[in-house]
């Protein structure tokens, strides 16, 4: 159970992959113009991170030290193709098409690759899962607060539920490129003071 | 003609790779404290991506579609890629040290720059033919280094001033690449 738990601690809060190691920022940004993308993506980011993690960890003594990037990057590409191919065919049109080049772009999100190299490949196989686990539910948190956001203030909406009176006009660049950018840097500023008071 | 000058065109400037499709964030963010290593790693992005989308597209065209696996395409160009990056690094060493010297640091570093395995599924999905994959892949990658090396000479400047402590760091790199993407936002009517 503690395996469970310190892997959700790490993953979500104390080395959130987002706001504390500031990784995988191209999904981050491009996919987080909704709140349901940025869970969408979040959660196809998860499942390929506990797979990967989970088999990288059961080959760890057999894959040779030299070559072990290129192996690890086609463990996580095989899951990433199953992914792919599922939202293909079960969410096409909620997910798929919003979501689009980012999905196969999960292979080189730096977030899989570092869990692979830092942990799944020093550790036994079900604190690698639970790793994966925490690490792809603080990523899938951040994306999901950051897609709120941008979606809150660039549509006036949030999981597509009219929340802000449709009289007001809705800051539309939030949602456009530069809207992302400036929203995630004050996200990560908020973060950054808060953890700061918390330290004194 | 026309086509190839537009697909230039709109790489470069209109959907600029950073400023607007948002890949090749990490290496952004990551190497642009200073504008020669901006620089150093926009040349090594140029070179890699130009090479990689030419091979990319007849690994697809030659291998994926004869033997109908093009699903796998995902796997065989991250392969591709991964594996041009270290026989360029080899070849370099060989040919050019002192092209190798001034890129070296660089390339391991491009495997995972999502620009290029971007670049590869793009022309894929666009289909263009050889040339035109070329052409985009190069443009993608001059845009990077405009974005890049303008950024750079941004931060740098930020360096000297003072700013919120909660703001140091990336919170401010954000908001400055927030506010150029909004002049990129100017070239939108050039197409």
């Amino acid at each position: 159970m503690s395996k469970l738990s310190d892997g959700l601690k790490r993953g979500i809060i104390t080395e959130n992959p987002t706001f504390v190691q500031v990784l995988g920022m191209c999904p981050t940004l491009a996919t987080t113009t909704a709140a349901i993308n940025g869970l969408g993506m979040g959660l196809s980011v998860t499942v390929v991170l506990m797979c990967s993690n989970l088999v990288i960890s059961l080959l760890r003594n057999v894959i040779p030290n030299k070559i072990r990037i290129p192996a690890f990057i086609v463990i996580i590409a095989t899951f990433v193709t199953v992914v792919d191919l599922f939202l293909q065919a079960f969410f096409y049109d909620s997910l798929y098409k919003s979501l689009g080049l980012f999905i196969p772009l999960i292979v080189v999100n730096c977030i899989i690759l570092a869990r692979a190299e830092a942990f799944a490949s020093k550790n036994d196989p079900v604190s690698s899962l639970f790793d994966g686990l925490g690490m792809g539910l603080g990523f899938t948190v951040a994306l999901t607060l950051l897609g709120s956001v941008r979606e809150i203030l660039g549509a006036g909406t949030i999981f597509g539920l009219q929340i802000i009176p449709s009289a007001i006009t809705p800051a539309v660049i939030m949602i456009m490129a530069p809207g992302g950018f400036i929203v995630l840097g004050i996200l990560l500023a908020v973060f950054n003071h808060i953890r700061a008071r918390k330290e004194l | 003609m026309p086509k190839l000058l537009i697909i230039l065109i709109s790489s470069i400037l209109v959907n600029n790779f950073v400023m607007s499709r948002f890949l090749g964030i990490c290496p952004f963010l990551g190497v642009s404290k200073k504008t020669d290593t901006a620089l150093g790693m926009g040349l090594a992005v140029i070179f890699v991506i130009t090479v990689s989308s030419a091979f990319t597209y007849l690994v697809y065209q030659f291998l994926l579609v004869p033997l109908h696996v093009e699903y796998l395409y995902n796997i065989a160009f991250i392969l591709v890629i991964a594996s041009l990056v270290q026989m360029l690094e080899m070849v370099l060493q060989k040919v050019s040290p002192t092209l190798y010297s001034a890129l070296g640091v660089y390339l391991p570093l491009i495997t995972t720059n999502c620009a290029v395995l971007g670049v590869a599924v793009l022309n894929m999905q666009e289909g263009y033919n050889l040339l035109e994959s070329v052409v985009n892949g190069f443009a993608a990658a001059v845009g990077f280094t405009l974005g890049i090396t303008l950024f750079a000479g941004v931060r740098e400047r930020i360096e000297h001033n003072r700013i919120l402590s909660a703001f140091e760091g990336f919170p401010i790199a954000m908001i400055a690449a927030g506010l150029m993407a909004i002049a990129f936002f100017g070239f939108k009517g050039l197409i």
